[in-house]
């Protein structure tokens, strides 16, 4: 049995860590960004007495002519043709509803689901209207700030280490093994409960831990991140990369090998 | 939620079997996730096979972070993290008459509030049951001679006593509340420094309390004897130790086991709907016991290190 008692630590600021050389333009709500009105307004600022005053609290940035402010912590804001995992807490009672679907979804089951429409509200109208969406059987799930999702052409990974994932853009994080027979199950009604193999379990729970790393150093979500991270955690035994200190030197060579990709 | 709080509040005048039934069905899932039958069946088996989803196997701990004198205006404090689960503890001694029943001792009193930041559910008086439950279960813990020595808490006899005032805070609430919050209150209690008095008498009989003039001259207590909790769930077939919310939304019935450093068993409590047989119930006691007196020797380990580091250690407190 393992059992672990320390004293805390405090907090290393993250830019000691990275090793950036610029630094990040940061705004709370009510900053003035600029007095220039050269520049065109985008998401997170708003237009008030002849300058740009930011709306949200995150890092000013900008392309050109357009200035928008990134938020480091928000709630999801949907758009359409976001791949969304989603928990159904209620449900219509109604009684077709319960004579049709209650045979397939139940609540506190849980569905992939793409955006459909936006309500001016926030509300979002989802849709399972492809085979590789709908009810999500064994795995596990992670969330996560929607911030860190990093949004790309497709959300659905097969990873190479043995599991897949669903990168939702709300921030729930879905782990499973990858199913064999891809034909049968993908979108399938009725989950498969049989005994997930130790082998597919180890890879899962590893990649679990890699991706609950990744966020607390606040790394930016997408598959070559996790599959970096999940192949510098391979030295380490899985429960290991809870400890601060390990997920801190795994992040840290995955940072590396990001940065050394991209330059 | 409004009807449960009040059929808490019942409790303390005439208990209805009903009341009962429905206040031991809120606690066995105290602060609960909803998970979908898939994902249950996934943790279950994950168990039987001693790979949790975090990795840990069925006795691992997650990683605890304790820092004492955390509050300055307490006689004694401690922050106890064990992985999002934060618990705060706060000592303050006041001077009291003793019980009546018990004129050569002072006493301990506890009380546990369920910060509405720990979950929603907390809201309002959403987490009073909760508090209650786990103040009475300290009570219980420590209603023996051995626990805590009550009588170097005495003043002068029939008249005048130390009361511990033990306050807890749920800020953040990942599973495990009992274990964090026995560890968070030993460590408090060791943190805890009570003013050094002495009691003069003059030539009429009357008695005065004089306080000495140096801050530093302080009793301490033993926290020897104090024992911690140990939480076993049963998951399936077997049974873990530290389990998350999702985890103790997948078990039926908790064995609660009070162990002090030696390995002795103090009292024991089951918690949830579900059943235990008698078998598992001392599978579970002596894992209860096993897993106990490692906890015990860690934390000592590091209070005493937390000690060592003397006066001029950098505090971390909460804005670290």
């Amino acid at each position: 049995m393992a059992m672990e008692m320390r004293l805390p630590v405090a907090r290393k600021p993250l830019s000691e860590s990275v090793g950036r050389d610029t630094k990040k333009h940061l705004v709370v709500p009510g900053d003035t960004i600029t007095t220039d009105t050269g520049f065109m307004r985008g998401h997170g600022t708003y237009m008030g007495e002849e300058k740009l005053i930011a709306s949200v609290a995150g890092s000013v940035e900008r392309v050109n002519k357009l200035i928008c402010v990134k938020a480091l912590k928000t709630r999801y804001n949907g758009e359409v043709g976001d791949i969304v995992v989603g928990r159904i807490t209620e449900r219509r009672r109604s009684a077709e509803d319960e004579l049709a679907m209650r045979g397939f979804l139940q609540e506190g089951d849980l569905i992939s689901a793409e955006v459909q429409a936006v309500f001016s509200d926030g509300a979002v109208s989802l849709h399972t209207r492809s085979l590789k969406y709908g009810k999500l059987g064994q795995g596990v799930l992670v969330q996560v700030s929607p911030s860190l999702v990093k949004r790309q052409k497709t959300h659905f990974h097969d990873l190479p280490c043995g599991a897949s994932v669903i990168l939702g853009n709300n921030g729930f994080i879905w782990i499973y093994p990858t199913p064999e027979h891809k034909e049968e199950d993908a979108g399938a009604f009725s989950a498969n409960l049989e005994p997930v193999s130790l082998a597919d379990r180890e890879v899962i729970s590893r990649l679990r831990n890699c991706i609950v790393s990744l966020v607390t150093q606040r790394v930016m979500l997408y598959d070559t991140s996790i599959l970096y991270c999940y192949e510098a955690s391979l030295p380490h035994q899985i429960k290991d990369l809870l400890k601060p200190e390990i997920m801190e030197e795994v992040v840290m060579e995955t940072r590396q090998r990001l940065l050394e990709q991209e330059g | 939620m409004t009807q449960g709080a009040w059929g808490g509040g019942a409790v303390r005048a005439g208990a209805t079997r009903a009341d009962d039934v429905r206040r031991a069905e809120r606690l066995g899932s105290m602060a609960s996730v909803a998970l979908s039958e898939a994902e249950k069946v996934y943790i279950v088996h994950g168990v039987q096979e001693d790979l949790r989803v975090d990795g840990r196997g069925c006795e691992d701990y997650r990683c605890v972070e304790v820092e004492t004198d955390v509050v300055s205006n307490t006689s004694g404090s401690a922050r106890v993290k064990l992985g999002h689960t934060d618990i705060l503890v706060g000592v303050k001694a006041e001077m009291g008459t003793p019980k009546l029943e018990k004129p050569n001792e002072g006493y301990l009193e506890f009380f546990v509030d369920c910060s509405a930041n720990a979950t929603p559910e907390f809201e309002g008086r959403g987490g009073d049951d909760l508090g209650t439950e786990i103040a009475n279960t300290l009570y219980r813990i420590f209603n023996n001679k051995s626990s805590v020595d009550l009588k170097s808490l005495c003043i002068s006899p029939r008249e005048h006593c130390w009361i511990l005032y033990v306050d807890v805070l749920l800020l953040e609430c990942d599973g495990n509340l009992f274990d964090t919050i026995c560890i968070a209150v030993k460590a408090a209690l060791f943190n805890t420094r009570i003013p050094r008095v002495r009691v003069l008498e003059d030539e009429e009989g009357s008695k005065d309390i004089e306080l000495s003039d140096d801050p530093y001259d302080c009793i301490r207590l033993s926290v020897e004897n104090v024992p911690c909790i140990v939480t076993l769930c049963k998951i399936g077939y077997r049974h873990v130790v530290d389990a998350t919310l999702q985890e103790e939304a997948c078990s039926l019935a908790s064995l609660l086991v009070s162990v002090t450093s030696a390995g002795v068993v103090t009292c024991m409590r089951k918690v949830g709907k579900g059943s235990l047989d008698p078998e598992s119930i001392f599978e579970m006691m002596e894992t209860g016991k096993r897993v106990g007196k490692v906890l015990h020797a860690s934390l000592q380990s590091v209070l005493h290190k937390e000690e060592s580091l003397g006066p001029k250690r950098q505090k971390v407190g909460f804005l670290g």
